[in-house]
């Protein structure tokens, strides 16, 4: 029994050492984003664990699994470059017609992927959300996690495929490749982070999230040539639809997987422009997750 | 076993919850001007306040709806409270709702990792802690098998399990030590004595008030989000019980049921024949109990009843007019009722008598729970609530080979 006496004494002893901190979020500005991001290190293991619970648990029972998360963007690929590239003609404008259009739609789908999923993370996860507490930003950016794994596997076909057109060449182009991939990460968070949050409060998001999603699909150069769009817009038009970030990715990306070997006309200064948009996106996140944990107090019990 | 190292302070705690009757975004915006019509405030903390020290084990009680749950889940930090602060020091681990991090379609292996990750452990530490896991849980054979597939029972022993292994220092427990079957809930109670003997500290939220007075050395009795008592287990109980009855009463006036308030028990007493009352209660006295009840608008069959209780507040003995086939005359006027139970052997401490009204039917019209209370005195040889005289006899080695 003394020995128990003494286990309680030292922890009673070492809880007296240790600061108070506040139970919960902090919502501070400045000092919070950094307790945010420092919380979020913290339970980095548990996000990889989130994100694999995702990724297991969504072809559970099927006995294809993963290869489904393939079918999907192949099919849509086919589609496509059947519909749109042989019956519109669109190919004959465009030369590797297929790779142009699987750049593009790679990495738009890693953005839709994750806003899409990021916004329901925290009502589908609200069983965890009311009973236990950890920065809760943890759910979109498992979404983001998933996703990612997706768009790898694109990615393995899509360079498969450069590589058998031609149009695969090593070179500084590619970092074009390197920076859409940030650029849409960075956007696709901060916009999940703050509809993740807002969808507790408005489930109306995640149905009007499936067709702006759409719109930014259409709305950007996957299946058509940027100066397609252009040729037909007033000058400030343009320009907002050229800056706009899932534009400079997808032509970020044909720039960097499709355009050696093909031609096409190159958007001008892309570099500076996707390295604004990742600027500018950064900003956007940071005041996304301050939103988010302004607006994460009363998760529990909005859901 | 609770020092003065104090791991959790609330100050001035409220929470608000803003309740809304629309949901979608159309409600919304048609509703817009006049959205405060579609909102009400309620308050589920009102302004709370506690200081608790490291080693203690503070139950939570309080009728539902009472904000138990809600404060519990304010120093988890799960709920941000509206207004005042909650400061916390050392680990944490909720047991809010067992197995809350399952996920169905994972394995029992992969919930273990997940929901150890989620309580604050590490891989690592799992991995060294996973055996162990399993084995109190006892449920080895399934452990590869989906939760989907398990058991209530299972599943709340593995999630039980993990949560003890996490080693918190602070350890808050919601409701869930009910589930189980009876050896489970032995051994879950077992590891928390164990806890308190390490010095961790425990907050309980449950209804059984036996629980209560048999776990916590201290009791925070809350009604309508405000703290009502908070002290001895004992005396909290009692708080408590008074508590209810007031809103039985207060329910049966608001509902215009006055019947329910007509009946009265209006005092009652105890001593032994013979002996004044207040005095020690000896084995073998003769254990007289008078009580006077009265009903305004006269009460054709009734029935009186009395209970004896130990502090812990479990009965140890009761009886009533009817189960003796007694028949009362009719009952509007004060009219006293002696109960004498003979030749009583109750073992040493102290002891309430719970008197009640009631209809023939058994619904109870009112109770006056503690309305009297004696002592035995202190007898060495035994303990427990029977008194009885103890004789021991070595009857020699056995003979093992026979």
């Amino acid at each position: 029994m003394a020995g128990m006496q003494n286990v309680a004494a030292e922890r009673a002893q070492r809880l007296s050492e240790l600061p108070f901190e506040e139970a919960g979020a902090r919502s501070a500005l400045l000092q919070g984003t950094v307790a945010s991001v420092v919380d979020i290190w913290k339970h980095r293991e548990l996000l990889g664990l989130l994100t694999r619970r995702e990724l297991k648990a969504r072809y559970k029972d099927s006995s294809l699994g993963f290869l489904w998360s393939l079918i999907k963007p192949l099919t849509q690929l086919l589609i496509y470059a059947i519909v749109v590239g042989e019956f519109l003609g669109a190919a004959r404008s465009l030369n590797n017609f297929a790779v142009y259009l699987f750049s593009g739609l790679t990495v738009y789908l890693l953005f839709s992927e994750i806003v899409g999923g990021a916004t329901s993370s925290i009502v589908a996860n609200a069983g965890l959300v009311k009973k236990v507490y950890f920065p809760r930003e943890i759910f979109p950016i498992s979404a983001v996690g998933s996703a990612m794994v997706n768009f790898l596997i694109q990615m393995v076909i899509l360079l498969v495929a450069a590589f058998v057109a031609g149009t695969l060449t090593f070179g500084p182009h590619l970092l074009y490749g390197l920076a859409a991939i940030g650029v849409v990460i960075i956007y696709s968070a901060a916009i999940g982070i703050l509809l993740a949050a807002v969808n507790v409060y408005l489930r109306d998001i995640q149905y009007l999230v499936e067709v702006v999603l759409m719109l930014v699909m259409w709305g950007s150069p996957i299946l058509y040539h940027w100066t397609f769009a252009t040729a037909r817009m007033p000058g400030w038009l343009a320009e907002i639809y050229l800056n706009n970030p899932v534009t400079l990715a997808v032509v970020g990306f044909q720039q960097a997987f499709w355009a050696p070997g093909s031609g096409g006309e190159p958007l001008p200064q892309l570099g500076l422009r996707l390295v604004i948009a990742a600027v500018v996106g950064i900003i956007c996140l940071i005041i996304a997750q301050r939103v988010f944990s302004k607006l994460q107090g009363n998760f529990a019990q909005e859901l | 076993m609770a020092s003065n190292v104090p791991v959790v302070r609330l100050e001035n705690v409220s929470k608000r919850f803003v309740i809304r009757k629309e949901k979608s975004l159309k409600e919304r915006i048609v509703n817009a001007g006049r959205s405060a019509k579609f909102k009400e405030d309620f308050w589920a903390l009102r302004d709370i306040s506690l200081e608790i020290n490291a080693g203690s084990s503070i139950g939570l009680i309080g009728p539902n709806g009472s904000g138990k749950s809600t404060l519990l889940k304010a120093i988890g930090g799960i709920i941000e409270p509206s207004t005042g602060k909650v400061e916390r020091r050392g680990r944490l681990a909720a047991l809010l709702e067992l197995g809350a991090g399952f996920h169905p379609d994972l394995t029992g292996r992969e919930n273990v990792y997940l929901n150890a990750s989620i309580l604050g452990l590490t891989t690592k530490q799992t991995d060294y802690y996973f055996d162990d896991i399993v084995d109190f849980s006892g449920i080895e054979n399934f452990i590869d098998t989906q939760v989907k597939f398990y058991s209530s029972g299972m599943y709340v022993r593995l999630a039980f399990a993990v949560a003890i292994h996490v080693d918190p220092d602070l350890l808050l427990v919601d409701e869930v030590l009910a589930v189980g079957d009876e050896a489970f809930q032995r051994k879950c109670l077992d590891k928390i004595r164990q806890f308190q003997s390490e010095g961790r500290t425990i907050i309980l939220v449950t209804h059984s008030l036996g629980q209560v007075t048999e776990m916590c050395d201290r009791a925070v009795l809350l009604s309508e989000g405000s703290v009502r008592f908070d002290g001895a287990p004992q005396r909290a109980t009692v708080e408590f019980r008074d508590l209810l009855e007031d809103r039985r009463l207060e329910d049966a006036a608001s509902h215009g049921d006055d019947s329910v308030d007509a009946g009265r028990v209006l005092s009652a007493s105890v001593r032994a024949e013979g002996r004044a009352e207040g005095d020690a209660i000896e084995p073998g006295d003769d254990l007289v109990i008078s009580a006077t009840f009265s009903h305004r608008d006269g009460l054709e069959r009734w029935v009186a009843a009395v209970q004896i209780d130990s502090v812990l507040g479990q009965a140890v003995y009761g009886t009533t007019t009817k189960r003796m086939k007694m028949s009362l005359p009719r009952l509007k006027d004060a009219r006293t009722i002696e109960f004498t139970i003979r030749d009583v052997h109750f073992g040493s401490g102290k002891y309430f008598v719970n008197v009640s009204l009631m209809a023939h039917d058994g619904t109870h019209l009112h109770d006056r729970p503690q309305i009297a209370s004696f002592d035995v005195p202190y007898y060495d040889l035994a303990a427990g609530t029977l008194f009885a005289v103890p004789e021991i006899a070595d009857i020699g080695v056995v003979d093992q080979a026979r």
